[in-house]
């Protein structure tokens, strides 16, 4: 008997002491970290929204942790302790299958895009594999009041009536748009909170498939670019930044996201109008004659002169456009302009 | 000395059990083997469809089916329904017989039996229904649910601590040193996976790093080993090679296993010592890794020619190298240089299947086929367990070989700044092809089913051919 109690209680007693300091004193002494700057806890209704993220095993594909790593940089400033006081239950995830969502409010700031890719990722983004949850979603013969039905593509809209997000998915939106790092005080000012893929982290692979032989893509080089322009860069810029809203084709989504194809701010001599909207965003664009409820979120701190000249070149170069390019230095022309 | 005694007398303890006795632990026996066996079948059958909707996301689609809520009750009726209750029916089996006494209680293990069942099932349906405590990993049940599993657990430590203090020597068998504590460890970490009080926000994270490491190597690990230090002779007729080898990898498994948890968590915003600990300690566990690999390759020194009859000795083979492969590559895994590469990629998954599957799995199945039809008197047919084998190695084989290398592009995509959606993109023919190695998986699983009803309700036959141990023992 004294055998069995000092090899089954010893034994024990160590795992228990050893559980002790290494997991129980660490969530002790870590959960009492205090909310750094700028971190809020949630509404009831983005609580609501963690709920259903959290229900539906989101953080099996998507972190909400950013590593000071390079590669992490477009997903946001890395990471600090103060940013999870309120994450209970922690969701930082262990696979990142689809994309980091620290950011994503930032990134993807349109209640409009957010719903569409609810709805069915594919609609906006070809090559995705996250599950469609369309069962959040409603049909109905008219939209009640005050709501706004999602405006989807012609595949994916139902045959009859019109699509509503039900509580859940609007619950859930408001959490994903409630989703942002605040910037730390000691943070560099340019580009903090706000990610994007730049050519310093050397975006210069095409995405195969699908987005990457859209039709009515140029041969790079069609039209002449400035000195110091790559075109082929420009293309990856476009595809990480700007193709999950206006599309690889360039033609938007009728009714949600404008076509940049044949668009006459594209295609006018005087590329000022452009790249505002690059540089500083829009909210409201009226675009042929149609307005535009979704914000565009502002490129200016997160991306460079030139990697804006090799975007706003591409687009006025592809898909039948013939703008004139601009260059590097038109764009800090642009950009002294506006501040 | 005494304390040698076991190593000679393991192959032959087991006269003083009576033929009630022993028909009593044949059905426990059975009974949990048949319901962990149900589990099995379940939970990869979960596996292939999560595994088809990699490539084809609009299939199977709604609430119920979605990818989230089957990707928590795959793993956790892997490891609660299918390995713990496989596990858990071996030790009894294996303490019974290594210390030649009767279960403590055959109704404790009856009751343990429904709880762990009612846990797994309660559990299945509350994630389906997006009841999930916070995608917690291994942790997902709801708490109740968590708390049912823990008496399961309770019951089964206070029947096998019973059983062990019923033995017929001075001596504990060291099988019985992993299956008690394994079996007392889990209840010491589940329920530090419950208490709340400690699990707010980055607090939670340390806990989560913890929990999740544990729930592998203070469990399934020693319940693993403690079966293979009895299977492992009994199938060779053999002591195993060295009994003080395997008391240190015992003592350093304890001290180093419950430390590395936070590897999990390179470069996140937990304290970098808790980090930078958890590395050195993955290096640590090398040593009750090898130390206990090689006791088990030293005890087969010499008889690699019965590999080729004995299929039980063969699952334990493929489980030995799962072992040592697995955990040395957990151990560089966790270097902070190659985690960059890795870390937050499919290839973690590889890993994870690596180890719970070709170590954990493959070792239940070699004591399976070896300890069972000892049990019944019955045993399964050739062409059932070759079925089983094979699709099994070469399946896992596939699985693991193309979410490595599907893993690495994923990482290596990120380090070259490549738009997100191209990680995505060029997965995609690996993801496939882990479809294909994951569908001979699940097809062994079922021949493996079909040689469980063999064994427990087949034909009852004198020895069994491909078993070398019954021969001995008729000898012994």
């Amino acid at each position: 008997m004294n055998k069995l109690v000092a090899i089954a209680g010893g034994s024990s007693l160590v795992y228990a002491g050893l559980a002790l300091v290494m997991g129980v004193l660490p969530g002790i002494e870590l959960s009492r970290t205090p909310p750094g700057p700028g971190v809020e806890p949630l509404t009831p209704l983005q609580a609501e929204g963690r709920d259903v993220y959290v229900a539906n095993g989101c953080s099996y594909c998507h972190t909400q942790q950013v590593r000071p790593l390079p590669q992490d940089k477009i997903f946001g400033r890395p990471s600090a302790p103060g940013d999870f006081a309120y994450q209970t239950p922690e969701l930082l995830g262990s696979e990142r299958t689809g994309p980091d969502l620290t950011n994503v409010a930032v990134r993807e700031p349109s209640t409009v895009w957010q719903y569409i890719h609810l709805y069915n990722p594919r609609a906006v983004v070809p090559e995705s594999i996250m599950p469609a949850f369309d069962w959040m979603f409603r049909v109905v013969d008219q939209a009640p009041e005050g709501t706004t039905p999602v405006p989807l593509p012609k595949a994916y809209a139902p045959a009859r009536g019109v699509v509503v997000p039900d509580h859940r998915a609007e619950a859930l939106i408001a959490y994903l748009l409630s989703l942002k790092q605040p910037t730390l005080p000691d943070a560099e000012g340019n580009g903090a909170g706000t990610p994007a893929i730049s050519s310093t982290s050397s975006a210069t692979a095409s995405v195969a498939g699908g987005a990457g032989t859209a039709p009515g893509a140029p041969a790079a080089g069609s039209a002449p670019a400035p000195d110091g322009v790559d075109l082929a860069k420009g293309k990856a810029l476009f595809t990480a930044n700007c193709a999950a809203c206006h599309q690889a084709n360039g033609e938007g989504l009728p009714g949600a996201f404008p076509s940049l194809r044949g668009n006459d701010e594209v295609n006018e001599a005087d590329p000022s109008e452009q790249l505002h909207a690059v540089l500083k965003g829009l909210q409201g664009a009226r675009v042929g004659g149609v307005v535009y409820s979704s914000p565009m979120p502002p490129f200016g701190s997160a991306l460079s002169d030139a990697d804006i000249a090799n975007i706003v070149d591409y687009e006025r170069s592809a898909w039948g456009n013939h703008g004139v390019p601009v260059t590097p230095a038109r764009v800090a022309a642009e950009r002294a302009k506006d501040k | 000395m005494d304390r040698f005694l076991p190593e000679m007398s393991v192959t032959a303890r087991h006269s003083s059990q009576s033929g009630d006795e022993q028909r009593v632990q044949a059905s426990v026996f059975v009974a949990y083997t048949a319901a962990a066996t149900l589990w099995l079948l379940f939970a990869t059958a979960v596996g292939v469809l999560l595994a088809y909707k990699f490539g084809a996301p609009d299939f199977a689609p709604g609430e119920w089916l979605t990818f989230g809520r089957l990707r928590p009750i795959h793993t956790n009726a892997t490891f609660f329904g299918w390995a713990s209750l496989a596990l858990v029916g071996l030790g009894y089996y294996v303490a019974a017989r290594s210390c030649g006494a009767p279960l403590y209680s055959a109704r404790l293990a009856w009751v343990g039996l429904i709880l762990f069942n009612v846990a797994a099932v309660a559990g299945t349906v509350a994630l389906d229904l997006g009841y999930n405590a916070g995608s917690l990993e291994y942790r997902e049940w709801p708490w109740p649910i968590r708390l049912i599993f823990l008496a399961a657990l309770v019951v089964t430590a206070w029947n096998l601590i019973g059983t062990v203090a019923r033995r017929d020597t001075e001596d504990i068998y060291l099988s019985n040193w992993y299956i008690v504590g394994g079996v007392l460890w889990a209840s010491i970490f589940s329920l530090v996976g419950i208490l709340p009080w400690y699990q707010y926000g980055l607090g939670q994270v340390a806990v989560s790093g913890y929990f999740m490491h544990n729930a592998v190597g203070m469990w399934f690990t020693p319940l693993t080993l403690g079966m293979l230090y009895y299977a492992l002779p009994k199938v060779l007729s053999r002591p195993i090679y060295s009994y003080a080898l395997g008391v240190f990898a015992f003592w350093t498994n304890l001290v180093f296993y419950p430390i590395i948890g936070s590897h999990h968590f390179l470069f996140s915003p937990l304290p970098w010592w808790l980090q930078t600990i958890a590395i050195v300690f993955s290096v640590a566990m090398l040593v009750p890794v090898w130390g206990g690999s090689t006791n088990f390759l030293l005890t087969m020194r010499g008889r690699l020619r019965d590999l080729a009859h004995s299929y039980p000795l063969m699952f334990i083979f493929v489980g030995v190298i799962g072992y040592v492969v697995g955990s040395t590559q957990g151990t560089f895994e966790a270097f902070r240089s190659l985690q960059e590469v890795w870390h937050l990629t499919n290839f973690t998954v590889g890993h994870s299947h690596l180890t719970m599957y070709g170590f954990v799995n493959f070792a239940i199945w070699g004591g399976v086929y070896a300890l069972l039809p000892l049990a019944t008197g019955r045993a399964p047919g050739h062409l059932g367990l070759s079925l089983h084998f094979w699709m099994a190695v070469v399946g896992s084989f596939i699985y693991v070989i193309s979410l490595s290398i599907g893993g690495t592009i994923q990482g290596l995509d990120w380090m070259h700044g490549a738009p997100f959606i191209q990680s995505v993109v060029d997965i995609q023919s690996y993801w496939v092809w882990r479809g294909v190695g994951g569908v001979l998986m699940f097809l062994s699983h079922v021949a493996f089913a079909w040689n469980v009803w063999r064994m427990c309700f087949g034909p009852s036959a004198q020895a069994a051919p491909s078993a070398v141990a019954p021969a001995e023992e008729a000898a012994a």
